[in-house]
């Protein structure tokens, strides 16, 4: 029965071309320019998926992205693209879709016993049920929960994830028209030719919206389309679907490029757009009528029926019965008996209108004062039974589909999170969106102009107030339309929610939410819209409630006693539209999730044969060996502590500070003084943050009398220089002096350990590095291997030791010189790892202890806090709880037993006290001074419990180790070999 | 998203600025007392309206910016370097 539905010429059809896709396993054909949908219903399937909840038979309700049920799951040679309405998704040969939540398959759904125990289902179920005990929700409630509801399948595992979107694309333009309706390309029109920069988007495949619905604006929209494509400043953009408003003119779309990716899914473009202004012209969604069994496949949106014919030439059944409430849903029983396909009836709960006057006219059964009250047949629509206003009963009537039509809701989610407001209109009993106007206009159906020719003027009216803002001055004048487009006179229509009855009545299909459901959060306190959103689940999930989202929140109004205004709708947060990671993530995955800073060095590094670490965006050389563990870490080390070893400290940070107040504002800035120290000398600083804890440390130099460079530890170091630039910029602009981050101009090098002057000796032989010319903590102006550069004297090891400082440019070939003159020494290389292990022993802090909750008086710097002058940090770091001797100091760690290990983060704790955490181990490593581990740690009271043992527990690892407190300064506390 | 326009250079995104809190509280002087200190430290208002604010344009050119932005509208009355004087929008509170 290929095809028999298909009874018109469609407007997007080529009745030429057939094309084969499979469908839950088994092949169909439909035509070039079909919709999943449009295929299957033209091939007379109805039963596309299960409910989401009762697992009932659901059919295709419409032809749009509001569609709730029939969604489905995209299957690619790799991977697998979920929760797709078919309804939008055309058909390409070779597509594999398959339908979702039903198990094992979509004929015999095991789970639809649910609509069994329907009665004891209500909303909150869940919440109220499955309480205790406490882990079974987890190992046995979730999962079986997760299997029978949910929707599409996520694909999971590296194999199966869909590898990157397309690249994002950046897009500016002057006017952004979202919607290409009759309001949409009325006002492109308007505004083309003038040189403004006007982008058009639509969703759908083709331009037109509404306007492929009526035969008699075809003329004017391709004479509009003309036009546009003309007119080089107009960019127009097909099936891209905006996703979200983020204010200030940006917008997010995701287009869906024509061609399909290798692996057989829609390849999707991120879009960022930012507009002066924009035109909303979205339109407006046909809304459900709540009444029995209004979920039985062959139920659908009126509006939906019109489009099927029109666009695709198929009819979606051929008894059909309309219950509608308003004017404009009469067009579909116009086309479908125009078609051949005379409707059964017409149930319309009004007593007369213009349209029933025109329909009975043509012959077709009108019966007004009527509702539908229930709806006949299981797997797909029998008939309809009609109930009269007054309370009688009306006819049953034979039918194959029954054709809903509640009236409309603009679509208003995008004004709302552009900032726009809503107003309730009961002429429409439909909330209307408005801009405010340094955002833009909202046009056409959108804005409550309803029908084809209101739209157009009104976007023609939208884009005359745009340009009126934006003081663009628009080519020609307003063109007019033409007489036969203009709107059929209407009768108003009259609200209508729900009828009642006795069964399930639907507001929710995709969340299977009933008025009962909605009623019953009322009667449980959940009044708010949002309470009863989050009880229900109503209006969530990609249809957002575009169906029934007024629906239930006029249900919860007439609970409340109230209109819906005073209810509202609950707040439309991004994405407005189901939207898959890849097309987020875009370009930007693997090695490009973010940018990789090398070291200058880094090439002589590879050539090392280094194993790197990222700290940061920086890749750290950690070790210089083939394989990571402590082994070849404690060999770099050793290397330092016997002879001598080279490291790359290029990440640290460096700011130049320069002007006449330079040393002026480093006493400000550090609460040590660096105006007494000497040109040509560093010193180690700290500076606080304003509420007196400490924010960095490192050495600093003066390079002249108004010349300082600033170090900084390697992660805080874009902190520092936006700290140092707000210091300047806010609280001491009275002082002169300029800031430059010179962070990647340098490369640095330490050289450390006994041999360190020897190794240094050849690489600058014209200088004398004895220690009376070069002291310890000289910074001096020095060729390094030909290079002129910086030389520092300043160790962070304990050992004697140097940094060199190059231009980042001759970085290779320092490191390589310095590698070459330290070979005969017997020295190595060494990376952070080793570092890490050389300042442990030595008792030195890193962002490790510098942690942002420590105070100057816990690590021991409490004698560097000037007594005299303003700095950053100086009241508040007085505060009692600061300086308490009671809180945390640093101390050392040693396990009794050499072969104990110790672990960072492990607990110190008493004996008799197990629970009651005195301290943290911040820092260890297995040492080469010492037999066994060792380690630094914050004890409460720390000073004064050096010499006492603790134990060391580590729960993630269950491990407990008996330690000894130590002072952390333990290595050579006099620093005769950093002084030697 | 924020787009800010910097008096520098020219409107840029939200991204390329770090926002760096109230800009209505000032660091007292040197010599006031330390409530004076916890207060210009810890206490802030939560207004709903026009808020003085820092944004330092940390990817452009490193220049700290007082930014008069609405908190529910999201619109900036005005942008200036950290010492001018910003004309003050109804309703805001200043420096």
């Amino acid at each position: 029965m290929s095809d028999s539905r298909r009874i018109a010429a469609g407007a997007l059809t080529d009745p030429a071309t057939a094309v084969e896709f499979e469908f839950d396993g088994r092949q169909w054909v439909g035509l070039e320019g079909d919709t999943v949908a449009s295929a299957l219903l033209a091939n007379g399937v109805r039963l596309v998926g299960r409910s989401f909840k009762y697992h009932r038979p659901r059919g295709i309700v419409s032809a749009g992205p509001e569609e709730p049920c029939a969604l489905i799951d995209l299957l690619g040679s790799k991977g697998r693209a979920p929760n797709r309405p078919a309804t939008t998704v055309p058909i390409t040969p070779g597509l594999r879709a398959a339908s979702q939540n039903r198990w094992p398959s979509l004929d015999f759904d095991l789970l639809s016993v649910n609509s069994l125990f329907a009665a004891v289902l209500p909303a909150g179920f869940y919440y109220k049920t499955f309480m205790s005990p406490g882990k079974a929700w987890e190992r046995l409630y979730e999962p079986a929960i997760r299997r029978a509801a949910g929707l599409g399948v996520l694909g999971t595992g590296r194999s199966e994830v869909v590898t990157h979107g397309e690249h994002t694309v950046h897009d500016h333009t002057d006017v952004l028209i979202i919607g290409s309706g009759a309001a949409g390309l009325a006002a492109a029109r308007r505004l083309s030719s003038s040189g403004t920069r006007v982008m058009l988007l639509e969703r759908d495949v083709v331009l037109g919206g509404g306007t492929l619905l009526d035969p008699r604006w075809q003329a004017w929209r391709n004479a509009t389309l003309a036009h546009l494509a003309g007119d080089a400043a107009s960019q127009c953009l097909t099936r891209t679907q905006i996703i979200a408003a983020y204010g200030h003119g940006v917008f997010a779309a995701v287009e869906t490029l024509p061609q399909m990716g290798d692996n057989g899914l829609p390849r999707e473009r991120l879009r960022i757009i930012r507009t002066r202004r924009v035109l909303l012209a979205t339109g407006a969604n046909e809304r459900w009528i709540a009444c029995d069994n209004n979920d039985r496949p062959g139920v659908m949106q009126a509006g939906a029926a019109l489009a099927y014919l029109r666009r695709y030439g198929v009819a979606v059944g051929s008894r059909p019965v309309l219950f509608v409430n308003s004017d404009w849903a009469y067009e579909a029983a116009f086309a479908l008996h125009e078609a051949g396909v005379t409707p059964r009836a017409i149930v319309d709960p009004r007593s007369d209108s213009a349209a029933a006057t025109r329909a009975r006219s043509l012959g077709i059964n009108v019966h007004a004062d009527s509702v539908v009250s229930a709806v006949r047949g299981r797997r797909s629509v029998e008939g309809v039974q009609l109930t009269r206003l007054n309370g009688s009963t009306g006819a049953a009537i034979g039918a194959d589909c029954l054709l809903l039509s509640g009236g409309y809701q603009p679509e208003s989610a995008l004004a709302t999170q552009a900032g726009g407001s809503l107003q309730w209109r009961d002429d429409l009993a439909a909330f209307v969106a408005a801009l405010p106007a340094s955002t833009g206009v909202v046009s056409g159906a959108t804005a409550g102009a309803f029908g084809l020719a209101a739209a157009a003027r009104d976007g023609i009216a939208g884009a005359e107030r745009i340009a009126a803002e934006l003081g663009i001055a628009l080519a020609g004048a307003r063109e007019g339309l033409s007489a036969d487009l203009e709107d059929p006179v209407v009768t108003p229509l009259q609200a209508l929610w729900e009828v009642p009855g006795r069964g399930k009545a639907f507001v929710d299909l995709q969340h299977d939410v009933t008025v009962a459901d909605v009623r019953l959060a009322h009667r449980e306190g959940y009044t708010h819209i949002e309470h009863m959103k989050r009880y229900t689940t109503h209006g969530m999930a990609t249809d957002q409630g575009r169906m029934g989202g007024v629906l239930g929140a006029a249900i919860l109004a007439a609970a409340r006693g109230q209109s819906p205004q005073d209810v509202g709708l609950p707040t439309p947060r991004p994405y407005v539209h189901p939207t898959s990671f890849a097309a987020m993530a875009g370009g930007e995955v693997g090695a490009h999730l973010r940018p990789i800073r090398h070291f200058p060095a880094h090439a002589a590094h590879v050539a090392c044969g280094a194993i790197f670490v990222p700290a940061g965006m920086w890749l750290r050389p950690l070790v210089y060996a083939t394989q990571q563990g402590w082994e070849p870490v404690l060999r770099e080390s050793r290397a330092v502590r016997t002879a001598a070893g080279i490291g790359d400290a290029s990440s640290l940070g460096k700011i130049d500070v320069q002007g006449p107040d330079s040393a002026r504002f480093l006493d400000y800035i550090y609460a040590n003084r660096f105006s007494t120290l000497q040109v040509g000398k560093a010193r180690y600083g700290i500076m606080l943050r304003e509420d007196g804890y400490l924010l960095d440390d490192g050495t600093t130099s003066r390079l002249g009398e108004r010349h300082f460079l600033l170090t900084t530890t390697t992660a805080n170091h874009t902190h520092v220089l936006e700290h140092l630039e707000f210091q300047l910029q806010v609280n001491r602009p009275d002082l002169d002096v300029v800031l430059t981050d010179v962070t990647e101009q340098w490369a640095q090098f330490s050289i450390a350990g006994p041999r360190a002057r020897d190794v240094l000796q050849k690489v600058m032989p014209e200088t004398d590095l004895s220690g009376a010319s070069v002291p310890f903590m000289a910074a001096l102006p020095a060729r390094i291997a030909g290079v002129s550069g910086r030389l520092f004297r300043i160790s962070f090891s304990g050992e004697l030791a140097y940094e060199v400082a190059v231009p980042s440019s001759s970085a290779n070939e320092v490191w390589t010189a310095l590698l070459d003159a330290g070979r005969p020494f017997g020295a190595l290389p060494y990376g952070v790892d080793a570092l890490n292990t050389l300042r442990i022993e030595k008792g030195h802090v890193t962002t490790a202890e510098l942690d942002g909750n420590a105070s100057a008086h816990m690590l021991g710097f409490e004698r560097m806090l000037k007594a005299d002058g303003d700095y950053v940090g100086r009241v508040l770091a007085q505060r009692p709880a600061l300086t308490s001797p009671e809180r945390a100091q640093l101390v050392g760690v040693r396990p009794t037993s050499p072969s104990a290990r110790l672990r960072t983060g492990s607990q110190l704790v008493e004996p008799s006290a197990p629970t009651r955490t005195l301290g943290v181990v911040t820092s260890c490593t297995p040492s080469v001074l010492v037999e066994g581990w060792v380690g630094l740690a914050l004890l409460a009271g720390g000073r004064n419990r050096q010499g006492t043992r603790l134990l060391a527990v580590s729960p993630v690892h269950g491990e407990s180790v008996e330690v000894e407190i130590t002072t952390a300064h333990w290595f050579d506390p006099e620093n005769s070999r950093v002084r030697a | 998203m924020l787009r800010i326009p910097c008096p520098y250079c020219g409107t840029r995104d939200e991204v390329e600025f770090r926002y760096k809190g109230d800009a209505s509280v000032r660091r007292p002087a040197a010599e006031a007392e330390v409530a004076r200190f916890a207060a210009y430290v810890y206490e802030r208002d939560n207004p709903k309206g026009w808020h003085l604010e820092w944004w330092f344009h940390s990817a452009g050119c490193r220049r700290m910016l007082q930014v008069w932005r609405h908190t529910v509208t999201h619109e900036i009355h005005a942008v200036g370097a950290a010492q001018e004087q910003l004309s003050t929008p109804v309703g805001g509170k200043p420096a």
